[in-house]
């Protein structure tokens, strides 16, 4: 992956799959500790304690036969590379949270990229979810819920390509100030 | 910048259009391999670029959405397009700067634009 946010999609496309009705997208920015928290957070199936051991080492269990993903693996080596870690907290039943941190302004660091393509393309492709994305940096945030939206959208559906379209622009313009933050270390 | 009241007038256009018809099933779907193989190829930049087309030349009955994976990851990113007859035409490496020229043949002209197909990439 070049981006974090190409990330981002691929471990909330972990929690759809999981069957989640409500995923909870936060990005942390404290630019004094140099620190940047992903978390994902969601309410869907869970994982046990041994799937959860195994899916964030597909190294060493290379010798089951079983299919063992890498978005996980791409997300904890992304995270280590700038001195950050990522680790799983997971219920059978209640949900699971993936939380990465990275250093800001390591030399390892990806670009974020395109988070709001990210977050838009989730909620466009995946009607029947809700998402909640919180920017934070430093003390200001800026959060987009898919229930308020749903709400001003009555029957027009999320998957609407131009109220898809509006979505992207709405995160962007409201983040970029945010962003601007992020990178002023 | 951008506010939701802009979202209720957005609301207020597409009204008439879903409510006379059903977009997901009387459409043309447009449909995204996403996988982390896809994704990694670069899927959800050209998720976004037909979504925008789509968008920009205000197209009604024309659905923009995902799949797994596609199964030919080395086509990635692979772009199914199922006309309203159901005739499935898949592109293959696709690229945000080939999505405007897919949306004006093919969506709105009716043509597939066959250079861009899986047959003429293993010819
Ligand atoms: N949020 C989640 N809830 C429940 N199970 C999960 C979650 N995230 C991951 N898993 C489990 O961990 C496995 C590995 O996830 P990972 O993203 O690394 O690979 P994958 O999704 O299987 O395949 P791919 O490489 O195509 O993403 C998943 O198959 C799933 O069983
Ligand atoms: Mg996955």
């Amino acid at each position: 992956m070049q981006e974090l946010s190409m990330n981002i999609l691929d471990i909330a496309e972990n929690s759809v799959a999981a069957n989640a009705t409500l995923v909870q997208i936060t990005l942390n920015g404290q630019t004094a500790q140099k620190l940047l928290t992903l978390t994902i957070q969601d309410n869907g199936k869970g994982m046990s304690q041994e799937l959860v051991q195994r899916v964030t080492d597909p190294f060493c269990t290379s010798r089951t036969t079983r299919k063992v993903g890498l978005g996980l693996p791409f997300l904890k080596m992304a995270a280590q590379l700038t001195g950050g870690d990522m680790y799983i907290q997971s219920t059978v039943g209640v949900g699971t949270c993936v939380t990465a941190t990275f250093t800001l302004g390591h030399i390892d660091l990806m670009p974020l990229g395109d988070v709001a393509g990210t977050v838009t393309t989730l909620i466009q492709c995946n009607p029947q979810v809700d998402f909640i994305y919180t920017l934070t940096v430093n003390s200001q945030s800026f959060c987009t819920d898919t229930r308020q939206l749903r709400e001003i959208l009555g029957d027009v559906p999320l998957s609407t390509p131009q109220v898809a379209l509006f979505i992207k622009e709405y995160i962007e313009e409201n983040s970029a100030e945010l962003y601007t933050g992020l990178l002023n270390i | 910048m951008k506010s939701l009241q802009e979202l209720a007038a957005i609301r207020d256009k597409m009204k008439q259009t879903v409510n006379t018809r059903d977009t997901a099933h009387d459409g043309i779907r447009v449909v995204v391999g996403m996988a982390t193989c896809g994704i990694a190829a670069g899927a959800r930049p050209v998720l976004n670029a037909f979504t925008e087309e789509v968008a920009r030349r205000d197209l009604h009955h024309v659905l923009v959405t995902q799949t797994g994976c596609i199964g030919i990851c080395q086509y990635e990113p692979v772009v199914e397009i199922y006309d309203r007859d159901g005739t499935k035409t898949t592109y293959v490496k696709m690229t945000p700067d080939k999505v405007a020229k897919v949306v004006g043949d093919h969506i709105v002209g009716g043509t597939p634009v066959t250079e861009y197909t899986i047959g003429s990439t293993t010819k």
